[in-house]
């Protein structure tokens, strides 16, 4: 009964959450919003034994997205932004056409069938500690799309650099 | 025990929730913010994948999808910076350049 009771807050929470994240006016409240929907989402990777994940969300999320995002949007300075209309006027298309995908997707999951299980459950887990364990599957088995993902960073760092430096 | 499928609901609630507001808002920086919902909304799916499953492959792609999270909020930032340097406009409908 509990893990419902915690599970309906969290569903509750977080659609709220992202429903004002996508309505509020200011730039600055949405992010913030954003800030209190990542932490709700940390802890249900708690609740799903993902300790490692919901650190991460926390560290990375929480602390380096978000903080550039309110960098650029205090740098930036949108004073005007709150008198103006934050929706494009043909909304009502979008919300039509993003609604008749929910349903599309709710009435496709009745029919979900579930694969075959794997090696890791939880007492698995349990014995190796859930960081040990995603270290030595992501050091082995997924060592060249870990390579891949160091080079997407590099490539960021100095397109960001590139993008952001004045000409002279 | 909760079922999957709640996981997987809420998780396409979420995401539909981003792409509206991706559809529906004018300025540049939700609409990043928007992408990012959405990402995060694919990351509690393949968690809670991870978890039904006993298998630790979702938990390594949530670790990839937030690589590369990191790498698109850094360069689409970069472009809006540029873009108000030059332009002074944060809002889609006043960047008509591409316009025939």
């Amino acid at each position: 009964m509990l893990p419902v009771i915690i599970f309906i807050y969290f569903a509750i929470a977080m659609t709220t959450l992202s429903i004002l994240v996508i309505t509020r006016k200011n730039p600055i409240h949405s992010v913030l919003f954003m800030l209190a929907l990542f932490f709700h989402i940390a802890a249900l990777y708690l609740f799903l034994n993902a300790e490692f994940l919901a650190a991460v969300q926390v560290i990375l999320y929480a602390g380096a997205i978000l903080v550039l995002f309110l960098f650029v949007i205090t740098m930036l300075n949108l004073k005007a932004e709150i008198f103006t209309e934050p929706f494009i006027g043909e909304w009502p298309v979008s919300l039509a056409i993003g609604s008749s995908l929910l349903l599309l997707i709710f009435f496709s999951i009745r029919d979900f069938l579930k694969g075959p299980v794997g090696t890791y459950s939880i007492e698995v887990i349990k014995q190796e500690t859930n960081t040990k364990i995603l270290g030595r599957v992501l050091y082995t088995e997924y060592l060249f799309p870990f390579e891949i993902a160091s080079l997407i960073l590099l490539i960021a760092i100095v397109g960001a650099m590139v993008l952001a430096k004045k000409k002279s | 025990m909760i079922p999957l499928e709640w996981y997987i609901g809420l998780s396409s609630i979420i995401f539909m929730i981003g792409a509206v507001g991706f559809m529906i808002r004018r300025n540049l920086i939700i609409m990043l913010v928007c992408v990012e919902l959405m990402l995060n909304a694919a990351n509690i799916s393949l968690v809670a994948f991870s978890h039904y499953l006993q298998d630790l492959r979702g938990q390594i792609f949530v670790f990839f999808i937030i690589t590369v999270a990191a790498a698109e909020a850094a360069i689409g930032l970069a472009i809006l910076v540029v873009l108000v340097r030059n332009k002074g406009a944060v809002h889609t409908d006043e960047i008509t350049e591409m316009k025939g």
